[in-house]
């Protein structure tokens, strides 16, 4: 219990001061994941709201694969990305392994079936509540989708702060593709999961507190995102 | 004190109107829900679609309104064959209130923009419409958060900014209280008085009375009355609708 104070203690003066190398792996985290969410948005937005809006075949399937999507363990999707980027695979020539990009593209990977997914259902139901309404003013599709965007915005929102959540929090993905080293391609998941094995329990401590924090703000502010939504434009 | 012009102008192009519905029938799932429909529908003073719950009151106005395809029959608008599209020149206000997340300037202002309105003259057109119906003071408000009535009032009013030669109202006043209902009456006879067509169906005989000039008696998915409103309610012809007008017909 000791060794437990004496590393919080720590960890909050690595923190307070904001400790440089602490900052720099904080920074990389958010950097990757932020990148990783906007990327997986770009396409996952579009992706459903086309699956919401059109009628193909094969559309169920993939709708059933984008919802079996959400639950892949990030080890299997960075073992994947591993596996293309590695220097025999199809993108091999590029370099990208160990690099940041690599880490991008793998929580991207993982949060777009996430993204995919709950905007399809979040546009399905409005489209539900609006089709008739649309072909009433004669609108265009180019102008349903964005309408459709637009009215969605609140859900929408925390359903990328869905995928950020996730993306932030797995280790698995980014340890894969990433390789953890020092100054290049270390975020706060694996350097907590390093320097517990090593035993500097500050770091990881202090880490994990900034982890656990940004956790909580996201999932605050998705909660209020969803409570103004309510209040504001139901 | 209602100005006596409205200030927006229905466009100087050949009207769509009148209407010709021609052995009209819709199968729905198997079932059929309307059959064999004519009639004529004309500019002019309100006309109403009557009938008991199931009647197909709905269906027939979602196929004039062109929300529907007809399984049988035509439904050409005077203008059908030459190009234009119809359903640019009505509108339609739904039983249940469809309003966008947005304020309810802004829901008006969305309308005319999809209508390809400029944004200075919906700057215009939105005040205009907002005064002439009473909802000025709930501008800014979220359209989401008004009362039943309100938001009906604000559909209408959205409807009515479109300057539609015809405005098509399901039931608009079904899950209102009688106040509310009386808001909606009075505004619905302010739009009809200003030169666009009404169609408003219902199943509250009263309403009908108050609105109708004619009526579209539907029973059972079949046309069965199509008369001016004084003969209807004194001297309905079928037996479905002399059971209804005296408030007798449960199925």
């Amino acid at each position: 219990m000791n060794e437990f104070t004496d590393a919080g203690q720590t960890a909050w003066r690595l923190i307070a001061s904001l400790d440089p190398t602490l900052a720099e792996i904080v920074c990389r985290s958010l950097v990757v994941s932020v990148v990783a969410v906007g990327l997986a948005t770009l396409v996952g937005l579009a992706c459903g709201a086309i699956l919401a809006v059109t009628r193909f075949p094969g559309r169920k399937f993939i709708i059933v694969l984008m919802n079996a999507g959400m639950g892949l363990p990030p080890v299997v999707i960075g073992l994947v990305v591993y596996l293309l980027l590695s220097r025999s695979g199809p993108f091999g020539r590029f370099g990208l392994l160990f690099t940041p990009t690599a880490m991008i593209i793998a929580q991207a990977l993982l949060v777009f079936p996430i993204i995919g997914s709950l905007s399809r259902q979040v546009i399905e139901d409005l489209l539900q509540e609006y089709a008739e309404q649309f072909r009433s003013f004669g609108l265009g599709t180019v102008q349903m989708f964005r309408t459709l965007l637009w009215e969605g915005r609140f859900r929408l929102l925390t359903t990328l702060l869905a995928g950020f959540g996730r993306a932030i929090a797995e280790v698995g993905a980014v340890l894969i593709v990433g390789g953890n080293i020092a100054h290049v391609t270390r975020v706060m998941t694996t350097a907590i999961a390093l320097e517990t094995a090593r035993g500097d329990l500050a770091l990881a401590l202090g880490l994990g507190i900034i982890l656990i924090t940004t956790a909580f703000t996201v999932n605050a502010a998705a909660y209020l995102i969803r409570e103004y939504a309510e209040h504001h434009a139901a | 004190m209602r100005p006596e012009y409205f200030p927006i102008t229905i466009d100087v192009a050949p009207s769509i109107l009148p209407l010709a519905v021609r052995a009209l029938g819709l199968r729905l799932g198997g079932v059929n829900c309307l059959t064999n429909i004519s009639f004529d529908l004309t500019a002019g003073k309100p006309t109403v679609i009557l009938g008991a719950n199931g009647a197909g009151k709905t269906l027939l106005l979602k196929l004039c309104h062109g929300l529907l395809r007809p399984s049988t029959g035509e439904i050409r608008w005077a203008t059908s064959g030459d190009g234009t599209d119809a359903i640019f020149r009505q509108a339609m206000v739904f039983q249940r209130p469809v309003l966008l997340r947005r304020s309810v300037a802004a829901n008006i202002d969305y309308a005319l923009a999809c209508r390809g309105v400029a944004r200075t003259e919906r700057r215009v057109r939105v005040a205009k419409v907002l005064d002439e119906t009473g909802l000025t003071a709930l501008a800014k408000r979220s359209a989401r958060v008004l009362s039943g009535g309100e938001q009906q009032r604000l559909t209408l009013a959205r409807a009515w900014a479109l300057a539609p030669e015809v405005l098509f109202l399901d039931e608009p006043t079904a899950n209102l209280d009688p106040a509310a209902t009386r808001a909606v009456e009075t505004l619905i006879q302010q739009i009809a008085a200003a030169g666009t067509k009404i169609v408003l169906s219902t199943h509250d005989l009263a309403q009908a009375q108050r609105v109708a000039s004619e009526v579209l008696f539907l029973h059972r998915g079949e046309l069965l009355e199509h008369s001016a409103a004084h003969q209807f309610f004194t001297a309905p012809t079928s037996t479905a609708a002399r059971a209804f007008v005296r408030g007798e017909l449960w199925w």
